[in-house]
């Protein structure tokens, strides 16, 4: 009955100021709407990187020269010059953990088509190359030992290298390409892979015979990378183990000198990108909170403002007989009211502005139901909090002191 | 309830209100007995306790020291809650301000002390807040908003709302404060048919013809009070009221 009551007391007091509830539930929505659009933008981008990682080819392990300890992983062609094909035949001949082996040189180029142009990255690699990065074929062929032997001037390309000098719908495979003014026929066209998660076309490549861009290209015998797969995933920390021996080996390295050279996981890389993408979700939650907080501050500052006015209303109130606790309980109902109905248009609203953005902005996002109960129950407990102070302190007043509140 | 006892009986109440470490003793061991059916007008001038007086009786501030019984009920050993009870059924308070709420019609105004009085079924509440607007000659304003009505309205409004729980006791300070003449011999008129009815009415007043409308005066000065008699020629509202000038607007301008 008394509850009946003070509900339709608390309709009567929302219903006769729509303006104050509107502002007051603003604040909420826009900070329950950031939080949930910033959390799925952060989810969103450390799901893609852990997608591509994996579709790079979980059981790949990659060998840079230089140190890690001496500045981490060179993904840069050049910076250190230690590591030779010889270093890539040695893994092949004695790691019993590896399937394919790959030596990689890279070089960045103008290529020519006709009247086209474009620049991208030239790879060299042998035919492995092609299965551990778990590239396949989509039109024509990838070239063969013998391209290899006789350094054939013979390329597969990307389809966005593809699209730009033959067009959308043009055939790439057959036709002519000068890279750095040597013409190279094009055998094949890659299988479409997109973007990765840095937003690098991974299309926009071209991929010649190892012996072909070494010698015709670049004429130096140092490596970019060494690329290798192991047998199995459960093999792959015995694949690193033996790899770093043999190459230390090569390079006759005594016990008290660093390795000259770096041997990656896929799996370590996927944690590297893993930390940097935990990192960015964090400081994507930084700023959300912000928001939440600057939310809530407007809810506080609109609360205050009406306090004047509240103070004489509840004073009114308490004069004609509602006890401190009806009075309670009344703007409980009203700050409930207008939390949870700002904390669903909020959720409503930072669903559309995520799908926006992964529709619009070409950027991936993914809405956790953590993320929104976290921004529902956070904004709530502050519109609660905050409706519900101001009458505390004026329902504990006495009735005249509160009817002469200015 | 003890027909012999008077409806309000204070002795020796004190309020002392405290400014940082000065201490103002606004009231000073007032002594008082009201009968039941009672209409008491208190006068005096500006500052001598007639509202700190007043908003004790109402139970809306709390004295420093002294006794207050309310139809037999010892006021000052009630809890906060039992006071809002009080207060709700057997107090109609009156103010020179009003107090309405505003954005709020004059008769969702009306129907809020029996929102929270539990003894009011909420089908007879739109009923009885229309009989009592009736009462004070309002029911065709009863969907008006207070900004939509004149002061006398205003007040009468109020009137209605501290009337609807059927209090024993109505208490109003300068209830006509903010009225002309005609509005106040208005409001003094619905006082008296109420008070033949046999409510008490308690009010504070600083016109001398305003308190002429009651059946006694009681005299407030520095805190105390020093007579209290009863009125000899009293007035009839009904019949000031004919003997009003009729302003004529035309009249007026020549
Ligand atoms: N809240 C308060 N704090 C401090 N002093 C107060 C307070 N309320 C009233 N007073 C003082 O108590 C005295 C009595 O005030 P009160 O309001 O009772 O006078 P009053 O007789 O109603 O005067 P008026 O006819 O002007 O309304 C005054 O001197 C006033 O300054
Ligand atoms: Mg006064």
């Amino acid at each position: 009955m008394r509850i009946v009551n003070l509900l339709k007391i608390a309709y009567r007091s929302l219903s006769k100021n729509k303006l104050r509830v509107l502002l007051t539930m603003l604040g909420i929505i826009i900070g329950v709407a950031s939080v949930i659009a910033m959390l799925a933008i952060g989810q969103g981008s450390k799901q893609n990187i852990q997608s591509s990682v994996a579709s790079l080819g979980t059981n790949s392990i990659m060998i840079y020269p230089g140190s890690s300890t001496q500045g981490g992983v060179r993904m840069g062609a050049g910076s250190y010059s230690t590591l030779t094909k010889k270093d890539a035949e040695a893994i092949v001949a004695k790691c019993e953990f590896v399937t394919d082996v790959s030596p990689v040189v890279q070089k960045s180029s103008q290529i020519i088509a006709g009247n086209k142009n474009w620049h991208t990255m030239v790879v060299g690699g042998l035919s492995q190359y092609f299965s551990i990065r778990n590239l396949k074929i989509e039109k024509g062929n990838i070239f063969s030992s013998n391209d290899e032997r006789t350094a054939a001037k013979v390329c597969v390309i990307g389809l966005t290298v593809s699209d730009n000098l033959f067009g959308a719908n043009g055939d790439a495979v057959g036709q002519f390409i000068r890279i750095n003014s040597i013409p190279f026929k094009v055998i094949g066209v890659i299988e479409r892979k997109g973007q990765n998660s840095f937003g690098q076309d991974q299309d926009d490549i071209i991929i010649a015979p190892f012996s072909t861009v070494q010698k015709r290209m670049l004429s130096t015998i140092f490596l970019n990378s060494i690329l290798a797969s192991a047998t199995s995933e459960d093999d792959i920390d015995k694949a690193k183990a033996q790899i770093t021996s043999i190459i230390r080996i090569q390079h006759r390295l005594s016990p008290n000198n660093e390795d000259d050279f770096t041997v990656r996981s896929q799996a370590d890389i996927a944690n590297i990108f893993g930390s940097i993408s935990r990192i960015m979700t964090i400081l994507l939650a930084c700023i959300a909170s912000i928001s939440l907080v600057v939310g809530g501050i407007g809810i506080m500052n609109i609360m205050l403002v009406s306090v004047t006015e509240r103070t004489r209303e509840i004073g009114i109130r308490m004069a004609v007989g509602a006890r401190g606790r009806d009075v309670l309980i009344q703007f409980m109902i009203e700050s409930v009211f207008i939390s949870v109905l700002g904390g669903l248009i909020g959720i409503a609203l930072g669903i559309l502005i995520s799908m926006l953005v992964g529709k619009f902005g070409g950027w991936p996002v993914v809405i956790t139901g953590t993320s929104i109960i976290l921004a529902f129950a956070f904004s709530s407990a502050v519109g609660m909090f905050f409706g519900w102070y101001p009458a505390r302190k004026a329902a504990s007043l006495n009735p005249i002191d509160a009817l002469r509140y200015e | 309830m003890n027909t012999d006892q008077p409806l309000i009986s204070v002795k020796n109440l004190s309020k002392a209100y405290k400014m940082g470490d000065i201490e103002f003793l606004a009231l000073r061991n007032v002594s008082l007995d009201i009968e039941k059916g009672a209409f008491a007008a208190i006068m005096g001038p500006s500052g001598s306790g007639k509202s700190t007086f007043m908003n004790l009786l109402g139970c809306l501030d709390a004295p420093t020291k002294g006794e207050y019984l309310l139809d037999g009920v010892n006021v000052l050993s009630l809890g906060k809650n039992q006071l809002a009870e009080l207060r709700n059924r057997k107090i109609g308070f009156i103010f020179q301000s009003f107090n309405i709420l505003a954005r709020t019609s004059a008769i969702e105004n009306v129907e809020l002390p029996m929102l929270y009085n539990n003894s009011v079924k909420s089908k007879e509440r739109r009923e009885k807040a229309m009989n009592a607007l009736k009462s004070v000659g309002l029911a065709d304003r009863a969907q008006h908003m207070p900004s939509q009505l004149s002061g006398g309205q205003q007040q009468r409004v109020a009137i209605a709302r501290s009337l609807v729980n059927d209090p024993l006791v109505i208490m109003a300070d300068e209830p006509t404060g903010n009225l002309d003449t005609r509005s106040s011999y208005e409001i003094m008129g619905i006082f008296q048919q109420l008070n033949d009815k046999g409510i008490t009415i308690v009010m504070v007043t600083h016109e001398l013809d305003i308190a002429q409308f009651a059946r006694s005066n009681i005299m407030f000065r520095d805190g105390q009070i020093v007579s209290n008699t009863a009125v000899n020629a009293r007035k009839i509202a009904k019949d000031e009221l004919i003997k009003l000038p009729v302003i004529n607007p035309s009249e007026v301008l020549t």
